[in-house]
């Protein structure tokens, strides 16, 4: 289908080419790829095991591709380890959102943060100055950002204590401490209350006027026409179509992919 | 009588030293450790063979430190990326291997004959300033504890009789080891080595402490506790879990080569001394005390020590002796004692004596 409504910047965000994984006899993705332009807000759908989410591994090197390419503004980024490509920008969620319930909200926000001088052993013993400011800052930005998304109250309670829909909330506030570039959302919709679903898209399409880049896999058809630019449809692990939601909406391939051929 | 107290000092104090490096990697970072005596086992072997080479025993203590962490590299290396419970295995069977090499490597180790008459820290014959001096470090050791034991009191009401009992402990760890540095002991009246190196103990267990304090609260410590939750989540917020996991593991095998020198100089050197029942002990230990928590683990250490040692006295024995036990039967006895005691913790108070109960009952 047509790729009318984006006009596509020379060079996109994302890009992935050819992606293959195997597990066994199994070809969870085959031959898949993507493009996300910087600044939108891509959607991946498709239905249960089409590989969507071993996408995403993919995609962040969760799990290792068989073969294919991904670039990342223009920098190949397969070879390179999961966390090195959180670094470079491109962070991602988690289908069942991994708030860490031990330690407090603000803790797993804080864990978020980029290049303090606390991560290393010596600084945190002979740079304790540093380490301390650092850390306030840091404080600072999380609390900002887990106001903006209504988690304040709950900074100091522990994570295991928030609802499925806080903690997805709380999972992407963490992923916005890292300053990413380009954020992959596994399903922020899924097993969360309507409410919660409308403040979530809200605060999605907020972080996106400030420049922040999506990419979401979601089953849930509203949130996905109100928020996505483009739309990408994975079908038993390769690419089947991608456009305008309204375009995929109606196109005759995806409705069959959901519903089976007759 | 006080003599005793100080040998039991430092005893507890060498467990604490080497239940710490356990308890970073396990309590904080959730590596699963079965093998630990094998970093004691290092650094007592490095430490004893270099200082009777004549390298002093500073230097000793720290390539000790820096072998064992080097093991950790090792073990690390090659195993830090499988699932935990393939760690454990591979630790244990370290540790043997390590008992063993030492057992056999006669040209080396001395063998089943262990090393003697090696040399030992602050073992002279102190003059009067430098008592005096020792006297006046270890009472800036205990009031250190103390000024902690009393900010510790202050957050809750409910803490004031444990407290109580530690600032007891502490005052009497004063008064003894003071009288023991100053030789004002029976049987023989004079400076022993053993006060100085209750001082040395009591001083490496407090720089380690607050080292561990430290870095455990740090940005640092963050990423090893969320490794322990859930370690893809540090690993999709750009860090680097298996360096982490190395750090931790090499950092804790080093403190366990520290204690490992001072387990030296306070027990002997024999390869059969480094028996996986170390590593289990440190193990209870932790437990006592409370997952993660190093202050539990210092406390752990004490009650440890406390109980193996009360149940040795005369006293005790003529109790077991009343219940028809004679004394073999007596040292297995004690044993499952602890086993009792850890069963009815684990049921009645799971998070351990300073560990957080919430913590334990939040799912995933």
């Amino acid at each position: 289908m047509s790729n009318n409504y984006i006009p596509m910047s020379t060079q996109p965000l994302l890009l992935a080419q050819g992606l293959c994984k195997t597990f066994g006899g199994v070809k969870a993705v085959q031959t898949a790829g993507i493009e996300v332009a910087a600044g939108s807000i891509t959607g991946l759908i498709g239905p249960n095991g089409a590989g969507k989410t071993t996408f995403f591994n993919l995609l962040s090197n969760f799990i290792k591709a068989d073969s294919g390419q991904i670039e990342l503004n223009g920098q190949k980024i397969h070879n390179l380890q999961s966390y090195q490509i959180a670094r470079l920008g491109m962070v991602r969620t988690f289908q069942v959102a991994k708030a860490l319930s031990r330690m407090s909200v603000l803790e797993n926000m804080l864990l978020g943060a980029q290049n303090r001088a606390g991560e290393k052993i010596w600084q945190v013993l002979l740079q304790p100055t540093l380490v301390k400011s650092q850390q306030r800052e840091s404080k600072d930005k999380a609390m900002s950002i887990l106001n903006s998304v209504g988690l304040s109250t709950k900074a100091y309670d522990y994570a295991g204590s928030l609802s499925g829909g806080q903690r997805k909330l709380l999972e992407i506030g963490r992923a916005l401490m890292a300053d990413p570039k380009l954020i992959l959302l596994d399903e922020p919709a899924a097993g969360v209350n309507p409410r919660l679903i409308e403040d979530i898209c809200g605060h999605i399409l907020n972080w996106r006027k400030e420049g922040l880049t999506f990419l979401i896999i979601e089953h849930n058809m509203d949130v996905i026409m109100t928020l996505c630019d483009r739309v990408w449809v994975l079908a038993e692990g390769t690419n089947l179509v991608d456009g305008t939601p309204t375009a995929i909406q109606n196109d005759q391939r995806v409705i069959e992919a959901y519903l089976g051929i007759d | 009588m006080v003599i005793y107290f100080v040998f039991l000092t430092i005893s507890a104090a060498t467990y604490a030293i080497f239940s710490l490096g356990l308890n970073l990697q396990w309590g904080v970072t959730g590596l699963i450790n079965f093998g630990h005596v094998a970093f004691m086992a290092i650094g007592a072997y490095s430490t004893v063979l270099l200082s009777l080479q004549g390298v002093p025993i500073p230097i000793a203590v720290a390539v000790g430190a820096g072998l064992s962490a080097l093991l950790g590299l090792l073990i690390g290396m090659s195993t830090l990326r499988l699932r935990e419970d393939y760690l454990g295995i591979v630790t244990i069977g370290v540790s043997e291997l390590v008992r063993l090499v030492a057992k056999n490597e006669a040209w080396l180790t001395k063998g089943t004959f262990g090393v003697q008459g090696y040399p030992k820290p602050f073992d002279f014959n102190p003059n009067y300033p430098t008592k005096i001096f020792f006297i006046i470090w270890l009472t800036a050791i205990c009031g250190l504890a103390l000024w902690r034991l009393v900010l510790w009191m202050r957050v809750k009401n409910t803490r004031l009789i444990n407290g109580a009992i530690a600032i007891i402990f502490v005052l009497t760890v004063d008064v003894c080891g003071s009288l023991a540095l100053y030789g004002a002991l029976p049987p023989y009246y004079q400076y022993d080595y053993r006060a100085g190196l209750m001082l040395l103990t009591l001083t490496t267990l407090t720089v380690v402490y607050l080292g561990l304090e430290r870095l455990v609260n740090s940005p640092w410590g963050r990423i090893l506790k969320a490794i322990r939750e859930d370690e893809e989540v540090p690993r999709a917020l750009g860090k680097n879990v298996f360096w982490y996991k190395l750090q931790a593991f090499m950092l804790g095998g080093a403190i366990a080569g520290i204690s490992g020198a001072f387990y030296a100089w306070q027990f002997s050197v024999f390869p059969d001394n480094f028996e996986p029942l170390i590593t289990f002990n440190a193990w209870i230990i932790i437990i006592l005390g409370g997952a993660g928590n190093n202050l539990g683990t210092i406390i752990g250490a004490v009650i440890f020590w406390g109980y193996s040692e009360v149940t040795r006295t005369e006293l005790f024995k003529n109790i077991f002796r009343a219940v028809h036990l004679d004394d073999t039967q007596q040292g297995a006895f004690r044993v499952m004692i602890i086993g009792l005691i850890l069963m009815l913790i684990m049921v009645l108070r799971p998070q351990g004596i300073l560990g957080n109960k919430e913590e334990l009952t939040l799912g995933k």
